[in-house]
Protein backbone atom coordinates (compact mmCIF):
# COMPACT_ATOMS: atom_id res chain seq x y z
CA UNK A 1 0.00 0.00 0.00
CA UNK A 2 2.80 2.17 0.93
CA UNK A 3 4.66 1.56 -2.23
CA UNK A 4 1.60 2.12 -4.41
CA UNK A 5 1.20 5.58 -2.50
CA UNK A 6 4.82 6.98 -2.97
CA UNK A 7 4.08 5.82 -6.80
CA UNK A 8 1.09 7.85 -7.02
CA UNK A 9 1.91 10.93 -5.38
CA UNK A 10 5.27 11.14 -7.17
CA UNK A 11 3.27 10.57 -10.34
CA UNK A 12 0.97 13.67 -9.56
CA UNK A 13 3.53 15.93 -8.49
CA UNK A 14 5.65 15.12 -11.26
CA UNK A 15 2.39 16.12 -13.45
CA UNK A 16 1.90 19.51 -11.38
CA UNK A 17 5.17 20.42 -11.65
CA UNK A 18 5.65 20.21 -15.31
CA UNK A 19 1.60 21.47 -15.91
CA UNK A 20 2.50 24.57 -13.47
CA UNK A 21 -1.02 24.70 -12.63
CA UNK A 22 -0.55 25.06 -8.75
CA UNK A 23 1.76 27.52 -9.41
CA UNK A 24 0.15 29.30 -12.20
CA UNK A 25 -3.31 29.21 -11.15
CA UNK A 26 -4.01 28.01 -7.72
CA UNK A 27 -1.19 30.53 -5.89
CA UNK A 28 -2.89 33.39 -7.61
CA UNK A 29 -5.81 32.39 -6.60
CA UNK A 30 -5.20 32.43 -2.99
CA UNK A 31 -3.63 35.99 -2.88
CA UNK A 32 -6.62 37.11 -4.57
CA UNK A 33 -8.51 35.44 -1.88
CA UNK A 34 -6.33 37.17 0.37
CA UNK A 35 -6.49 40.80 -1.52
CA UNK A 36 -10.26 40.22 -1.49
CA UNK A 37 -10.70 39.96 2.33
CA UNK A 38 -7.76 43.03 2.45
CA UNK A 39 -10.64 45.10 0.10
CA UNK A 40 -13.65 43.71 1.81
CA UNK A 41 -12.18 44.79 5.90
CA UNK A 42 -10.71 47.81 4.62
CA UNK A 43 -6.97 48.54 5.08
CA UNK A 44 -6.74 48.92 8.53
CA UNK A 45 -4.42 46.75 10.30
CA UNK A 46 -6.16 46.79 13.86
CA UNK A 47 -8.95 45.24 11.96
CA UNK A 48 -7.24 42.77 9.54
CA UNK A 49 -3.98 41.57 11.72
CA UNK A 50 -7.12 39.51 14.41
CA UNK A 51 -8.78 38.50 11.58
CA UNK A 52 -5.75 36.68 9.44
CA UNK A 53 -5.99 33.61 10.93
CA UNK A 54 -9.53 33.19 9.77
CA UNK A 55 -8.73 34.71 6.53
CA UNK A 56 -5.64 32.46 5.95
CA UNK A 57 -7.49 29.08 6.66
CA UNK A 58 -10.53 30.21 4.40
CA UNK A 59 -8.26 31.01 1.65
CA UNK A 60 -6.75 27.31 2.19
CA UNK A 61 -9.94 26.23 2.18
CA UNK A 62 -10.85 27.02 -0.97
CA UNK A 63 -7.94 26.55 -2.50
CA UNK A 64 -8.01 23.03 -1.52
CA UNK A 65 -11.43 23.14 -3.81
CA UNK A 66 -9.03 23.66 -6.49
CA UNK A 67 -6.48 21.40 -5.52
CA UNK A 68 -8.53 18.49 -4.99
CA UNK A 69 -10.42 19.28 -8.80
CA UNK A 70 -6.92 19.53 -10.70
CA UNK A 71 -5.85 16.07 -8.65
CA UNK A 72 -8.98 14.47 -10.61
CA UNK A 73 -8.65 16.57 -13.97
CA UNK A 74 -5.48 14.47 -14.88
CA UNK A 75 -7.51 11.90 -14.34
CA UNK A 76 -10.45 12.15 -16.09
CA UNK A 77 -7.90 13.05 -19.64
CA UNK A 78 -8.07 9.97 -21.98
CA UNK A 79 -10.15 7.96 -19.31
CA UNK A 80 -6.99 7.54 -16.83
CA UNK A 81 -8.98 7.27 -14.37
CA UNK A 82 -10.10 3.71 -15.73
CA UNK A 83 -6.47 3.06 -16.75
CA UNK A 84 -5.50 3.95 -13.11
CA UNK A 85 -8.14 1.22 -12.10
CA UNK A 86 -6.96 -1.50 -14.14
CA UNK A 87 -3.58 -0.78 -13.10
CA UNK A 88 -3.73 -3.01 -10.73
CA UNK A 89 -2.96 -0.76 -7.87
CA UNK A 90 -3.92 -0.94 -4.26
CA UNK A 91 -7.02 1.87 -3.81
CA UNK A 92 -5.62 2.69 -0.31
CA UNK A 93 -2.54 3.19 -1.74
CA UNK A 94 -4.05 5.27 -4.79
CA UNK A 95 -6.20 7.44 -1.95
CA UNK A 96 -2.98 7.99 0.28
CA UNK A 97 -0.96 8.83 -2.59
CA UNK A 98 -3.39 11.69 -3.89
CA UNK A 99 -4.01 12.81 -0.73
CA UNK A 100 0.02 13.00 -0.23
CA UNK A 101 0.27 14.96 -2.89
CA UNK A 102 -2.44 16.83 -2.22
CA UNK A 103 -1.09 18.14 0.66
CA UNK A 104 2.29 18.14 -0.28
CA UNK A 105 1.00 21.53 -2.59
CA UNK A 106 -1.13 22.64 0.25
CA UNK A 107 1.90 22.98 2.07
CA UNK A 108 3.82 24.88 0.00
CA UNK A 109 0.87 26.97 -0.90
CA UNK A 110 0.76 27.87 2.86
CA UNK A 111 3.94 28.93 3.42
CA UNK A 112 3.21 31.60 0.74
CA UNK A 113 -0.31 32.47 2.25
CA UNK A 114 1.71 32.99 5.87
CA UNK A 115 4.11 35.66 3.88
CA UNK A 116 0.97 37.12 2.81
CA UNK A 117 -1.03 37.39 5.54
CA UNK A 118 2.34 38.94 7.40
CA UNK A 119 2.54 41.22 4.51
CA UNK A 120 -0.66 42.25 4.04
CA UNK A 121 -2.60 42.23 7.16
CA UNK A 122 0.35 43.15 9.52
CA UNK A 123 0.16 39.39 11.51
CA UNK A 124 3.25 39.19 13.45
CA UNK A 125 4.28 35.12 13.40
CA UNK A 126 4.68 33.48 16.93
CA UNK A 127 4.66 30.38 17.96
CA UNK A 128 5.72 28.78 15.12
CA UNK A 129 5.98 25.18 16.82
CA UNK A 130 1.69 25.81 16.65
CA UNK A 131 1.44 27.41 13.74
CA UNK A 132 3.39 24.33 11.85
CA UNK A 133 1.51 21.63 13.97
CA UNK A 134 -1.73 23.47 12.88
CA UNK A 135 -0.32 23.64 9.02
CA UNK A 136 0.39 19.63 9.20
CA UNK A 137 -2.60 18.42 11.24
CA UNK A 138 -5.13 20.67 9.05
CA UNK A 139 -3.70 20.36 5.55
CA UNK A 140 -3.66 16.32 5.66
CA UNK A 141 -7.36 16.26 7.14
CA UNK A 142 -8.62 18.49 3.95
CA UNK A 143 -6.14 16.47 1.79
CA UNK A 144 -8.19 13.44 2.77
CA UNK A 145 -11.69 14.92 2.97
CA UNK A 146 -10.99 16.19 -0.56
CA UNK A 147 -9.23 13.57 -1.54
CA UNK A 148 -12.41 11.29 -0.44
CA UNK A 149 -15.30 13.39 -1.72
CA UNK A 150 -13.62 13.89 -4.93
CA UNK A 151 -13.55 10.82 -6.39
CA UNK A 152 -17.51 10.95 -5.15
CA UNK A 153 -17.77 13.98 -7.21
CA UNK A 154 -15.50 13.05 -10.31
CA UNK A 155 -17.29 10.53 -11.80
CA UNK A 156 -20.41 12.43 -11.87
CA UNK A 157 -21.18 15.29 -14.60
CA UNK A 158 -21.98 17.67 -11.88
CA UNK A 159 -18.83 17.40 -9.97
CA UNK A 160 -17.42 21.33 -9.99
CA UNK A 161 -20.63 22.37 -7.90
CA UNK A 162 -20.95 19.24 -5.90
CA UNK A 163 -17.28 18.95 -4.83
CA UNK A 164 -18.16 22.54 -2.75
CA UNK A 165 -20.88 21.27 -1.33
CA UNK A 166 -19.50 18.09 -0.12
CA UNK A 167 -16.05 19.13 1.06
CA UNK A 168 -16.93 22.68 2.47
CA UNK A 169 -19.51 21.33 5.36
CA UNK A 170 -17.53 18.55 6.76
CA UNK A 171 -14.59 20.51 7.18
CA UNK A 172 -15.85 23.30 9.38
CA UNK A 173 -14.26 21.81 12.07
CA UNK A 174 -10.47 21.90 10.63
CA UNK A 175 -11.48 25.81 9.54
CA UNK A 176 -12.85 26.44 13.22
CA UNK A 177 -9.72 24.48 15.30
CA UNK A 178 -7.26 25.63 13.04
CA UNK A 179 -8.39 28.90 12.94
CA UNK A 180 -8.36 28.59 17.32
CA UNK A 181 -4.84 27.30 17.25
CA UNK A 182 -3.13 30.17 15.10
CA UNK A 183 -5.19 32.63 17.19
CA UNK A 184 -3.55 30.95 19.90
CA UNK A 185 -0.24 31.37 18.40
CA UNK A 186 -0.55 34.52 17.01
CA UNK A 187 -1.50 36.30 20.23
CA UNK A 188 1.48 34.92 22.09
CA UNK A 189 -1.06 32.13 23.81
CA UNK A 190 0.50 29.00 21.97
CA UNK A 191 -0.33 26.92 25.22
CA UNK A 192 -3.53 27.48 24.74
CA UNK A 193 -3.85 25.98 21.30
CA UNK A 194 -3.25 22.14 22.73
CA UNK A 195 -6.96 21.35 22.40
CA UNK A 196 -7.77 22.39 19.52
CA UNK A 197 -4.63 20.65 17.26
CA UNK A 198 -5.59 17.14 19.24
CA UNK A 199 -8.91 17.91 17.20
CA UNK A 200 -7.02 18.81 13.90
CA UNK A 201 -5.14 15.24 14.52
CA UNK A 202 -8.16 13.29 15.50
CA UNK A 203 -9.78 15.03 12.39
CA UNK A 204 -6.95 13.84 9.92
CA UNK A 205 -6.32 9.89 11.59
CA UNK A 206 -10.25 9.86 11.18
CA UNK A 207 -10.63 11.10 7.71
CA UNK A 208 -7.22 8.88 6.62
CA UNK A 209 -8.66 5.81 8.27
CA UNK A 210 -12.31 6.45 6.16
CA UNK A 211 -10.39 7.11 2.85
CA UNK A 212 -7.99 4.39 3.24
CA UNK A 213 -11.34 1.86 3.80
CA UNK A 214 -13.80 3.63 1.38
CA UNK A 215 -11.86 5.12 -1.51
CA UNK A 216 -11.83 1.59 -3.46
CA UNK A 217 -15.32 1.02 -4.12
CA UNK A 218 -15.81 4.64 -4.11
CA UNK A 219 -13.47 4.57 -7.21
CA UNK A 220 -15.26 1.55 -8.50
CA UNK A 221 -19.01 2.52 -8.64
CA UNK A 222 -18.19 6.47 -9.54
CA UNK B 1 -8.47 -27.04 -18.47
CA UNK B 2 -11.09 -23.94 -17.46
CA UNK B 3 -11.78 -21.53 -19.90
CA UNK B 4 -9.70 -18.44 -19.30
CA UNK B 5 -13.08 -16.22 -19.55
CA UNK B 6 -16.59 -17.16 -18.76
CA UNK B 7 -19.45 -15.26 -19.17
CA UNK B 8 -23.16 -16.94 -18.32
CA UNK B 9 -26.10 -15.02 -19.05
CA UNK B 10 -24.60 -12.28 -17.99
CA UNK B 11 -26.10 -8.52 -17.09
CA UNK B 12 -24.77 -5.66 -16.70
CA UNK B 13 -26.15 -2.03 -16.39
CA UNK B 14 -25.70 1.84 -16.96
CA UNK B 15 -28.65 3.22 -14.83
CA UNK B 16 -31.49 0.69 -15.71
CA UNK B 17 -30.32 0.36 -19.53
CA UNK B 18 -28.87 -3.14 -20.14
CA UNK B 19 -25.22 -2.86 -21.35
CA UNK B 20 -25.10 -6.28 -21.54
CA UNK B 21 -28.40 -8.30 -21.51
CA UNK B 22 -27.25 -12.06 -21.01
CA UNK B 23 -24.54 -12.50 -22.50
CA UNK B 24 -23.11 -15.73 -22.66
CA UNK B 25 -19.13 -16.67 -23.85
CA UNK B 26 -15.93 -18.85 -22.97
CA UNK B 27 -12.61 -18.35 -24.42
CA UNK B 28 -10.32 -20.74 -23.46
CA UNK B 29 -6.58 -20.16 -23.01
CA UNK B 30 -4.22 -18.68 -26.07
CA UNK B 31 -7.30 -17.89 -27.82
CA UNK B 32 -7.71 -15.40 -29.71
CA UNK B 33 -11.48 -14.20 -30.37
CA UNK B 34 -12.95 -11.03 -32.53
CA UNK B 35 -15.93 -9.85 -31.00
CA UNK B 36 -18.05 -8.74 -33.86
CA UNK B 37 -21.21 -6.46 -34.09
CA UNK B 38 -22.75 -3.22 -35.00
CA UNK B 39 -22.34 -0.11 -32.92
CA UNK B 40 -24.65 -1.03 -30.08
CA UNK B 41 -23.73 -4.44 -29.69
CA UNK B 42 -22.56 -4.90 -26.70
CA UNK B 43 -18.68 -5.20 -27.80
CA UNK B 44 -17.31 -2.72 -25.92
CA UNK B 45 -19.09 -3.79 -22.55
CA UNK B 46 -17.94 -7.08 -22.73
CA UNK B 47 -14.75 -5.93 -22.78
CA UNK B 48 -15.40 -3.79 -19.83
CA UNK B 49 -16.99 -6.17 -18.03
CA UNK B 50 -13.85 -8.94 -18.69
CA UNK B 51 -11.37 -6.09 -16.91
CA UNK B 52 -13.63 -5.50 -14.60
CA UNK B 53 -14.59 -1.82 -14.94
CA UNK B 54 -18.25 -2.66 -15.69
CA UNK B 55 -20.09 -4.55 -12.73
CA UNK B 56 -21.65 -7.60 -13.20
CA UNK B 57 -25.42 -7.29 -12.20
CA UNK B 58 -26.45 -10.94 -12.39
CA UNK B 59 -25.35 -14.27 -14.26
CA UNK B 60 -21.95 -15.08 -13.49
CA UNK B 61 -18.54 -13.74 -14.95
CA UNK B 62 -15.25 -15.77 -14.37
CA UNK B 63 -11.83 -14.37 -15.59
CA UNK B 64 -8.50 -16.34 -15.78
CA UNK B 65 -10.16 -18.08 -12.61
CA UNK B 66 -11.43 -15.52 -10.56
CA UNK B 67 -14.90 -14.77 -9.94
CA UNK B 68 -15.70 -10.49 -11.17
CA UNK B 69 -18.76 -11.17 -9.12
CA UNK B 70 -17.34 -11.23 -6.47
CA UNK B 71 -14.25 -9.04 -6.57
CA UNK B 72 -13.99 -7.62 -9.78
CA UNK B 73 -10.53 -6.01 -9.23
CA UNK B 74 -8.96 -9.40 -8.33
CA UNK B 75 -8.09 -9.76 -11.98
CA UNK B 76 -6.39 -6.62 -13.55
CA UNK B 77 -2.64 -7.38 -12.22
CA UNK B 78 -3.01 -9.75 -15.29
CA UNK B 79 -5.16 -7.75 -17.98
CA UNK B 80 -3.99 -5.66 -20.30
CA UNK B 81 -6.67 -3.17 -21.89
CA UNK B 82 -6.94 -0.86 -25.15
CA UNK B 83 -10.12 1.10 -25.09
CA UNK B 84 -11.15 4.10 -27.36
CA UNK B 85 -9.36 6.16 -25.11
CA UNK B 86 -5.42 5.95 -23.86
CA UNK B 87 -5.59 5.22 -20.37
CA UNK B 88 -2.02 7.88 -20.60
CA UNK B 89 -1.40 11.05 -18.55
CA UNK B 90 -1.08 13.62 -21.07
CA UNK B 91 2.05 15.59 -19.24
CA UNK B 92 3.91 12.48 -18.43
CA UNK B 93 6.31 11.51 -21.61
CA UNK B 94 5.98 8.44 -23.30
CA UNK B 95 8.73 6.74 -20.85
CA UNK B 96 7.08 8.48 -17.34
CA UNK B 97 3.62 6.38 -18.42
CA UNK B 98 5.36 3.08 -19.23
CA UNK B 99 7.47 3.11 -15.91
CA UNK B 100 4.10 3.74 -14.24
CA UNK B 101 2.47 1.33 -15.67
CA UNK B 102 4.67 -1.31 -15.04
CA UNK B 103 5.85 -0.25 -11.82
CA UNK B 104 1.82 -0.10 -10.65
CA UNK B 105 1.58 -3.79 -11.63
CA UNK B 106 4.65 -4.76 -9.61
CA UNK B 107 7.04 -5.09 -12.56
CA UNK B 108 10.62 -3.95 -13.22
CA UNK B 109 11.22 -1.05 -15.19
CA UNK B 110 14.53 -2.43 -16.74
CA UNK B 111 12.75 -4.24 -20.02
CA UNK B 112 11.13 -1.15 -20.80
CA UNK B 113 13.33 0.32 -23.24
CA UNK B 114 13.29 -2.51 -26.12
CA UNK B 115 9.34 -2.21 -25.81
CA UNK B 116 10.06 1.64 -26.65
CA UNK B 117 11.87 0.92 -29.60
CA UNK B 118 9.36 -2.18 -31.09
CA UNK B 119 6.73 0.66 -30.75
CA UNK B 120 8.80 3.53 -32.60
CA UNK B 121 9.69 5.47 -29.32
CA UNK B 122 13.51 5.15 -29.88
CA UNK B 123 15.79 7.69 -27.98
CA UNK B 124 14.25 11.56 -27.37
CA UNK B 125 11.16 10.40 -29.17
CA UNK B 126 10.39 8.59 -25.71
CA UNK B 127 10.79 11.59 -23.92
CA UNK B 128 8.12 13.07 -25.28
CA UNK B 129 5.34 14.14 -23.28
CA UNK B 130 2.18 12.12 -24.31
CA UNK B 131 -0.21 14.94 -25.25
CA UNK B 132 2.61 16.53 -27.53
CA UNK B 133 2.35 12.82 -29.63
CA UNK B 134 -0.14 12.39 -33.05
CA UNK B 135 -2.63 10.37 -31.89
CA UNK B 136 -1.24 7.38 -33.74
CA UNK B 137 1.83 7.64 -31.65
CA UNK B 138 -0.31 7.66 -28.58
CA UNK B 139 -2.20 4.48 -29.83
CA UNK B 140 1.35 3.09 -29.97
CA UNK B 141 2.49 3.94 -26.48
CA UNK B 142 -0.73 2.52 -24.92
CA UNK B 143 0.25 -0.56 -27.03
CA UNK B 144 3.55 -0.70 -25.31
CA UNK B 145 2.16 -0.15 -22.25
CA UNK B 146 -0.06 -3.34 -22.82
CA UNK B 147 2.97 -5.38 -23.51
CA UNK B 148 5.33 -3.62 -21.16
CA UNK B 149 3.17 -4.70 -18.61
CA UNK B 150 3.20 -8.55 -19.74
CA UNK B 151 -0.37 -9.34 -19.27
CA UNK B 152 -2.25 -12.70 -19.92
CA UNK B 153 -5.47 -11.37 -21.42
CA UNK B 154 -5.20 -8.97 -23.75
CA UNK B 155 -8.60 -7.41 -24.03
CA UNK B 156 -8.27 -4.63 -27.00
CA UNK B 157 -11.20 -2.64 -28.45
CA UNK B 158 -10.45 -1.17 -31.99
CA UNK B 159 -7.11 -1.85 -31.67
CA UNK B 160 -6.36 -0.86 -35.20
CA UNK B 161 -8.49 2.98 -35.18
CA UNK B 162 -5.77 5.44 -34.87
CA UNK B 163 -2.71 3.55 -36.48
CA UNK B 164 -1.01 4.08 -40.22
CA UNK B 165 -0.38 1.23 -42.28
CA UNK B 166 2.73 0.10 -40.47
CA UNK B 167 1.28 0.54 -36.75
CA UNK B 168 -1.96 -1.53 -38.40
CA UNK B 169 0.68 -4.23 -39.65
CA UNK B 170 2.85 -4.14 -36.24
CA UNK B 171 -0.71 -5.04 -34.44
CA UNK B 172 -1.31 -7.83 -36.21
CA UNK B 173 2.39 -9.06 -36.33
CA UNK B 174 1.97 -8.36 -31.91
CA UNK B 175 -1.25 -10.18 -31.90
CA UNK B 176 -0.05 -13.34 -33.63
CA UNK B 177 2.82 -12.99 -31.14
CA UNK B 178 1.19 -13.23 -28.69
CA UNK B 179 -1.21 -16.45 -29.68
CA UNK B 180 2.13 -17.47 -30.56
CA UNK B 181 2.89 -17.04 -26.53
CA UNK B 182 -0.39 -18.15 -25.49
CA UNK B 183 -1.24 -15.48 -24.50
CA UNK B 184 -5.74 -14.88 -24.56
CA UNK B 185 -6.79 -11.93 -26.38
CA UNK B 186 -10.07 -10.68 -26.97
CA UNK B 187 -10.65 -8.10 -28.96
CA UNK B 188 -13.55 -5.82 -30.69
CA UNK B 189 -12.80 -4.74 -34.59
CA UNK B 190 -14.83 -3.11 -37.18
CA UNK B 191 -11.07 -4.24 -39.54
CA UNK B 192 -12.89 -6.97 -40.58
CA UNK B 193 -10.38 -8.09 -42.87
CA UNK B 194 -7.36 -7.94 -40.43
CA UNK B 195 -9.28 -8.96 -37.49
CA UNK B 196 -10.47 -12.35 -39.08
CA UNK B 197 -6.66 -13.05 -40.54
CA UNK B 198 -5.90 -12.65 -36.58
CA UNK B 199 -8.79 -14.70 -34.77
CA UNK B 200 -9.34 -18.08 -34.05
CA UNK B 201 -13.05 -17.48 -33.77
CA UNK B 202 -15.94 -15.04 -34.21
CA UNK B 203 -18.06 -14.33 -31.93
CA UNK B 204 -21.32 -11.98 -32.92
CA UNK B 205 -23.20 -9.63 -30.66
CA UNK B 206 -26.70 -7.59 -31.19
CA UNK B 207 -28.40 -6.36 -28.45
CA UNK B 208 -26.16 -7.15 -25.63
CA UNK B 209 -26.00 -10.87 -25.94
CA UNK B 210 -24.32 -13.47 -27.98
CA UNK B 211 -25.78 -14.62 -31.05
CA UNK B 212 -25.99 -16.80 -34.20
CA UNK B 213 -23.83 -15.01 -37.06
CA UNK B 214 -26.30 -13.58 -39.51
CA UNK B 215 -27.25 -15.01 -42.95
CA UNK B 216 -24.73 -13.42 -45.65
CA UNK B 217 -26.64 -11.63 -48.28
CA UNK B 218 -24.52 -10.45 -50.32
CA UNK B 219 -25.99 -7.14 -50.42
CA UNK B 220 -24.51 -6.93 -46.45
CA UNK B 221 -21.44 -4.22 -46.26
CA UNK B 222 -19.70 -6.66 -43.63
CA UNK B 223 -18.11 -9.90 -45.04
CA UNK B 224 -19.78 -13.29 -44.36
CA UNK B 225 -18.20 -15.03 -41.40
CA UNK B 226 -15.06 -16.58 -42.13
CA UNK B 227 -14.65 -20.59 -42.14
CA UNK B 228 -12.79 -20.17 -39.03
CA UNK B 229 -15.96 -18.91 -37.65
CA UNK B 230 -17.62 -20.34 -34.38
CA UNK B 231 -21.26 -20.37 -33.76
CA UNK B 232 -21.83 -19.23 -30.09
CA UNK B 233 -25.16 -19.59 -28.18
CA UNK B 234 -26.79 -17.29 -25.75
CA UNK B 235 -26.65 -20.30 -23.27
CA UNK B 236 -24.05 -22.24 -23.96
CA UNK B 237 -20.05 -21.84 -25.34
CA UNK B 238 -18.97 -22.14 -28.77
CA UNK B 239 -20.12 -24.58 -31.20
CA UNK B 240 -17.59 -25.34 -33.97
CA UNK B 241 -19.13 -24.63 -37.23
CA UNK B 242 -19.39 -27.32 -39.30
CA UNK B 243 -17.83 -26.68 -43.29
CA UNK B 244 -20.93 -24.77 -44.29
CA UNK B 245 -19.59 -23.01 -47.36
CA UNK B 246 -22.63 -20.47 -47.31
CA UNK B 247 -20.53 -19.24 -44.17
CA UNK B 248 -17.32 -19.18 -46.08
CA UNK B 249 -16.14 -16.07 -47.06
Amino acid sequence: MLRDAVLVAGKDLRIEIRSRVGLNQIGPFAIAVLLLFGLALGPDRRVLAPASAGLFWVAVLLSTLLAVQRSYAIESADAARDGLRLSGLDPAGIFLGKASAVAAQLLVLEAGLTVGVTLLYGAHLSGALVLVAACAAGTLGLAAVGTLYGVVASGLRTRETLLPLLFLPVVAPVLLAATKAWDAALAGTPSHAGGWLDVLVVFAVLYIAIGTVAFGPLLEDG
Amino acid sequence: MAPAVRLHEAVALAGRFPLLAGASLEVGEGEVVHLRGPNGAGKTSVLKVLAGLLAVHSGEATVLGRDLVADRRAVRREIGMLGHQSFLYEELTVEENLRFAVRANRGVVTGIRPVLEQFGFAGRLASIPVGRCSAGQQRRASLAVLVARGARLWLLDEPHAGLDQDGRDLLDELLTGARAAGRTVVFASHELERAEAIADRVVHLAGGRVVEPPEPTGASDSPAPSAQAARQTISGPAVPVTEDPAHVA
